[in-house]
């Protein structure tokens, strides 16, 4: 049997977050009425000049920055010319031979913790087509070009990848990233981020690439993997029964989770780009890229390095809660308010009780129903001992529903630790009295009785007997002191 | 530079044309004398010219604030479509 090498690369179209459209004043915003945001620009009315967006081209550069790129200092716009009914110019206006960002890279974490560098072509500015709808309509497409002059950055990859599961990883971090950036919402429902994957296999050790097949539609992370998936198992299959692979367009069918080639395409695929005469050289200054560098936040890598190295958490803890800066502020929030000693325990609450809350109730961390500082007030008593963190997750869970804070639960529930040792005692004395046989038993050397007595004290006390204090009194008494 | 027939077929194709039988040989003549005459320009010695992109030597593009500046007339803009239904513009259907 042979062994196959899988090579991936990716472009990725994030929607920038303009207000305005790349090339007209019209609106960007999403779901409104069918070409109610469609000017005479963006509908290809003759005699309209395109003039290019400034805040279409800051984003572009602030993304170039955060990758390490060359801005480039010239760059040309092109028509990429093809027919569609929601392209209504009959070409659409990107870049070709000399794109706005240059060469760099990111670098992602794989599930064994080892770290990789992606490499980046190049990233472009183009816009966006419009959409065609089918439903309802019979024997016809009805087209929505509110859509079309959206800007994009059209972000590629070198072929670098060697699995789904970097795809997938290369790709997240790319969402992270624009979203630190506030350059795109990196909302995929809606078709703000998406992904076309250049996929080919080749006999593990050669280096000469096999063909390469280009899927299109990939809209969720999900279905990236499982499209890669299937079209390695494909190629693969093709290859081993003699056949061989052509470079063409496929498309990926989420209902049926196969690809299968996009014929039309075929012969469309000649451009024939050449520099778009309506637009002028773009020249971007020293002074523009250093005042966008200016307004670089702390990217997701330096966030990470910064949790781990301060608060002394694993590089996976830092890895998750540097993965959005809500997440990242939410979760430095709860810190400054418990003591940057128990970050760990602030780590643990955010990914665990907090996230599966946010998860359970579908919600985003902006609408989570716990604030930090009131988490870190929940912690706080955690950690002076007030309730055990058994107790905490029940006051969290009532937080959670009925929004007061942690003190004001633990009085009217009654949930404050016994940590009275005199009190402990006795409830241990009385647990003892009632069950002589198992004592004789532990006496007699059955160990695991411990935590037989234990459960029966919690149970007595309603979990809320100090653990520490249990346990070390427990201990004696039943040692018979 | 000359075409050859299957070059007009071609770019005919690519242009959503239709060129009948009868056209054909006009096409593959007349546009082969355009690329001959534009051809004159390959003579010309560009060795250590940089490339051009656009005709305004010198000047660079103009970028606008991003403010949105246009308002909903779809209705206008509609009057001279062919077939619309619900604000969507209809065109013969066309599915992947």
């Amino acid at each position: 049997m042979s062994d196959w090498e899988v090579v991936i690369g990716l472009e990725i179209h994030a929607q920038l977050a303009t207000r305005s459209k790349i090339f007209s004043g019209a609106a960007t915003a999403y779901g409104a009425p069918p070409n109610s945001q469609a000017s005479l620009v963006d509908l290809a009315y003759p005699g309209v000049l395109p003039v290019l967006n400034a805040e279409a081209v800051r984003m572009a550069v602030k993304f170039g920055l955060a990758i390490g790129a060359q801005i480039a200092e010239r760059s040309i716009f092109a028509r990429k010319n093809y027919f569609y009914p929601d392209l209504p110019k009959g070409y659409q206006i990107s870049q070709y031979e000399q794109p706005v960002v240059g060469r760099g890279a990111i670098d992602i974490v794989l599930d064994d913790g080892v770290r990789k560098t992606v490499g980046i072509t190049r990233a472009h500015l183009e816009e966006d087509a419009g959409k065609s709808l089918h439903e309802g309509l019979a024997h016809a497409s009805g087209i929505d070009l509110n859509r079309a002059g959206t800007p994009l950055l059209e972000i590629v990859s070198e072929p670098d990848m060697r699995s789904a599961k970097e795809a997938v990883a290369y790709m997240k971090k790319l969402h992270t990233l624009v979203r630190y950036l506030e350059i795109c919402d990196g909302n995929m429902q809606e078709g703000s981020f998406r992904c076309d994957a250049n996929v080919s296999v080749r006999p593990r050790g050669r280096e000469k690439f096999g063909t390469r097949a280009e899927i299109k539609n990939l809209n969720s992370f999900r279905f990236v993997e499982k499209a890669i998936h299937y079209e390695v198992a494909r190629q693969v299959e093709l290859l081993e029964s003699g056949g061989h692979v052509i470079q063409e367009t496929r498309l990926y069918d989420s209902d049926k989770d196969e690809t299968r080639s996009m014929r039309s395409k075929e012969e469309a695929n000649d451009y024939r780009y050449f520099p778009d005469p309506d637009l002028l050289p773009l020249q971007i200054g020293r002074e523009f890229i250093e005042s966008v560098r200016a307004t670089l936040p702390e990217l997701p890598d330096q966030k990470a390095a910064r949790f781990a190295a301060g608060f002394e958490l694993s590089a996976y803890d830092a890895g998750v809660l540097s993965a959005s800066r809500e997440l990242g502020a939410y979760f430095e929030a709860v810190v400054d308010a418990v003591g940057a000693p128990h970050a760990k325990l602030a780590a643990n609450w955010v990914m665990g009780e907090l996230s599966s809350a946010l998860n359970r109730d579908s919600l985003e961390i902006r609408d989570a129903r716990v604030d930090p500082r009131a988490l870190g007030g929940l912690l706080q008593r955690i950690v002076d001992a007030t309730i055990s963190g058994k107790i905490a997750k029940d006051v969290f869970e009532a937080m959670w529903s009925e929004g007061q804070d942690a003190d004001a639960i633990i009085a009217a529930k009654g949930l404050r630790q016994i940590t009275d040792t005199g009190a402990i005692a006795a409830v241990i004395d009385a647990v003892i009295a009632a069950n002589p046989k198992q004592l004789a038993d532990y006496r007699a050397g059955k160990d695991k009785l411990f935590g037989f007595f234990i459960g029966q004290v919690m149970k007595a006390t309603e979990g809320k007997a100090n653990p520490a204090q249990l346990n070390e009194l427990l201990r004696a008494k039943l040692g018979g002191a | 530079m000359s075409l050859s027939r299957q070059d007009v077929e071609k770019i005919a194709h690519l242009a959503r044309l239709l060129i009948s039988e009868q056209q054909m040989p006009v096409y593959v003549t007349s546009l082969s004398a355009i690329l001959a005459f534009v051809d004159q320009l390959a003579k010309v010695d560009t060795a250590g010219v940089a490339p051009m992109a656009h005709p305004l030597a010198g000047q660079t593009q103009r970028l606008r604030t991003d403010e949105v500046t246009e308002t909903d007339q779809h209705d206008k803009y509609q009057a001279n479509a062919s077939a619309v239904q619900g604000g969507l513009y209809l065109v013969p259907r066309v599915i992947e």
